[in-house]
């Protein structure tokens, strides 16, 4: 299925939870935040959130700025 | 602690925080913050594909300064709350710099976006830390809705145009009960003295050190013009004459 991750279409097996999205792309599990379609999923529910076809998923983390 | 910053729940030492924008690299930015003398400072959240993400919280971390997040580039309360959500997932802390702006020509803050955004993160068990104008209602209003400080701009973000309108900073110190950060605008150390000096409980700054031409120098500018605007201050200074007043006795 495909789902966008940070603007960009990707192709996940389905099931494909965040937490293996995140070891997908290398990820760690620290310092970042991940958003499913608008809403924040926090760490402690990174291994039972699953993403469905077309989720719209954003994954930030602190940068230089302000 | 001699004359400590406090703010929440925290007690700092200096009354200086800076952001972590506009650097050339992170080498250079360590070497200002380390100069600076601060303990809270910037950072904006970004995708992780974005430029800049390595390095920056591991160097907050090495030189034991408290990251504040900020919710940089958003234009609606929904925005900004959803940033300040993910920042406290990423970064494991409840503070938030709130920025809410209603345009890319002046940065300007929006007020009623910044208000609603406010309302609901303080609300949200967030200690926010609103960039707002330098409007005393609106300083007032932002308290009232459960703000830690109140932030206002000096001049728009980046101008180095220093305090535009340093009465209204006065106005607003007169009024609140939080503390009041200058942010924004500040464009040499006199700015930030004179932020100090009308009676603002810290300054938060940030090009003014990263794009100075020599960057370390400027932030121990900065380090110094905040603790002398702050001796100032506090020493009350003389009121200003329109005619000379001899300071010699007569003949």
């Amino acid at each position: 299925m495909t789902i966008e991750v940070n603007g960009s279409p990707r192709e996940v097996a389905d099931g494909t939870t965040v937490a293996d999205l995140l070891a997908a792309m290398g990820l760690p599990a620290s310092g970042i935040a991940v958003a499913v379609d608008g809403e924040v999923v926090p760490r402690a529910d990174h291994v039972r959130t699953s993403v469905s076809e077309g989720a719209v998923v954003e994954i930030l983390t602190a940068v230089q700025g302000g | 602690m001699d004359d400590p910053f406090v703010i929440a729940d925290r007690e700092y030492t200096s009354r200086l925080i800076t952001g972590t924008g506009g650097a050339a690299n992170l080498a250079v930015l360590e070497r200002a913050l380390v100069a600076s003398g601060t303990e809270l400072t910037t950072v904006s959240l970004r995708r992780v594909d974005a430029a800049g993400g390595s390095g920056v919280l591991e160097a907050l971390r090495r030189l034991k300064i408290d990251p504040l997040p900020n919710t940089a580039g958003c234009r609606t309360a929904a925005e900004a709350v959803l940033t300040a959500r993910l920042a406290r997932e990423a970064l494991g802390t409840n503070w938030i710099k709130l920025e809410v702006v209603a345009d890319d020509k002046t940065l300007l803050p929006d007020p009623m976006e910044l208000l609603d955004a406010a309302t609901t993160l303080v609300d949200d068990g967030f200690v926010v830390l609103p960039y707002t104008n330098d409007d005393p209602v609106l300083a007032l209003r932002l308290e009232e809705a459960g703000c830690a400080a109140v932030m206002p701009l000096g001049s728009p973000i980046g101008t180095g145009l220093g305090i535009r309108n340093p009465h209204n900073i006065e106005l607003i110190v007169a009024r609140a009960g939080v503390p009041v950060i200058l942010d924004a605008g500040i464009g040499t150390a006199s700015d930030a003295a004179l932020a100090m000096e009308l009676g603002c409980s810290a300054v938060l700054l940030a090009t003014a050190v990263t794009r100075a031409a020599d960057p370390e120098k400027m932030a121990t500018a900065m380090r110094s013009a905040v603790v002398a605007g702050r001796l100032a201050r506090q020493a009350g200074r003389i009121p200003q004459r329109f005619w000379a007043q001899a300071s010699s006795p007569p003949r």
